[in-house]
């Protein structure tokens, strides 16, 4: 299953892990969800006796969904040995509130992919296809194979 | 040298470059990431701006070459006498 073995080359673990589910791939976008625990640590402090979904959670949420499950998937099997990954820029709005146990579905937009970096326009929806947040990311994909 | 590719690329370069190195820092030996500090991710929007701006195509192996601002013009030289 193509899906799942994306998810299993993702760089990331729990705690730090925001993609449940992809539910669309191809060369020209990704579109996955995720369930907000409602145990997360960053809840006790963000805000103080008001939880919500901070701004940047959201944003690795979208990176992770829309960028970096893409890029596996563009990368192909030059993913197999130890790849490296890093966010080089973000630019982020946001329009409505994630509460604690909330469901997102993140999709994105491959603008392009060249020389290792891949640029993306990316798009939160909460359950009831409300926009969240939108914004474009960018990261560079290496991995060993290639330097 | 093109002094008119030189300007157009200078201004391409412009954008990117952090805020503590100024445009009269180019020359043309300057080092893309070692001295015009510009990161790998800007240096890939450097070479998208200048395939427009140019209308040419670098490939990987281009990449890896462009590591001076002369490299650059090298570049963009060959890729426009063989079009």
């Amino acid at each position: 299953m193509k899906f799942k073995s994306i998810i299993q080359k993702l760089p990331f673990r729990k705690p730090f892990l925001f993609v449940d589910e992809l539910l669309e791939i191809d060369d020209k976008g990704a579109k996955g969800c995720y369930i907000f625990p409602k145990i997360s640590d960053f809840y006790k402090g963000h805000f103080k006796d008001n939880p919500v979904t901070p701004g940047v959670i959201l944003t690795e949420c979208c990176a992770q969904i829309g960028l970096v499950c893409l890029g596996i998937h563009l990368l192909g099997g030059a993913t197999d040995t130890n790849l490296k990954i890093g966010l080089t820029s973000s630019e982020m709005e946001f329009l409505l509130p994630v509460f604690p146990g909330e469901k997102v579905i993140v999709s994105s937009k491959k603008v392009y992919f060249r020389f290792q970096k891949l640029k993306c326009e990316v798009k939160m929806h909460n359950r009831e296809g409300k926009l969240v947040c939108k914004g474009i990311i960018a990261g560079m994909f290496k991995s060993d194979k290639n330097g | 040298m093109n002094e008119e590719r030189y300007q157009k690329l200078k201004e391409i370069v412009k954008i990117y470059l952090p805020e503590d190195v100024s445009v009269e820092d180019i020359s043309m030996e300057s080092h893309f990431i070692n001295e015009l500090n510009i990161n790998s991710a800007n240096l890939v929007d450097i070479v998208l701006d200048v395939e427009d701006a140019f209308d040419i195509m670098l490939e990987n192996e281009d990449m890896d070459q462009m590591q001076t601002v002369m490299d650059a013009l090298q570049i963009i030289e060959k890729k426009l006498t063989v079009k």
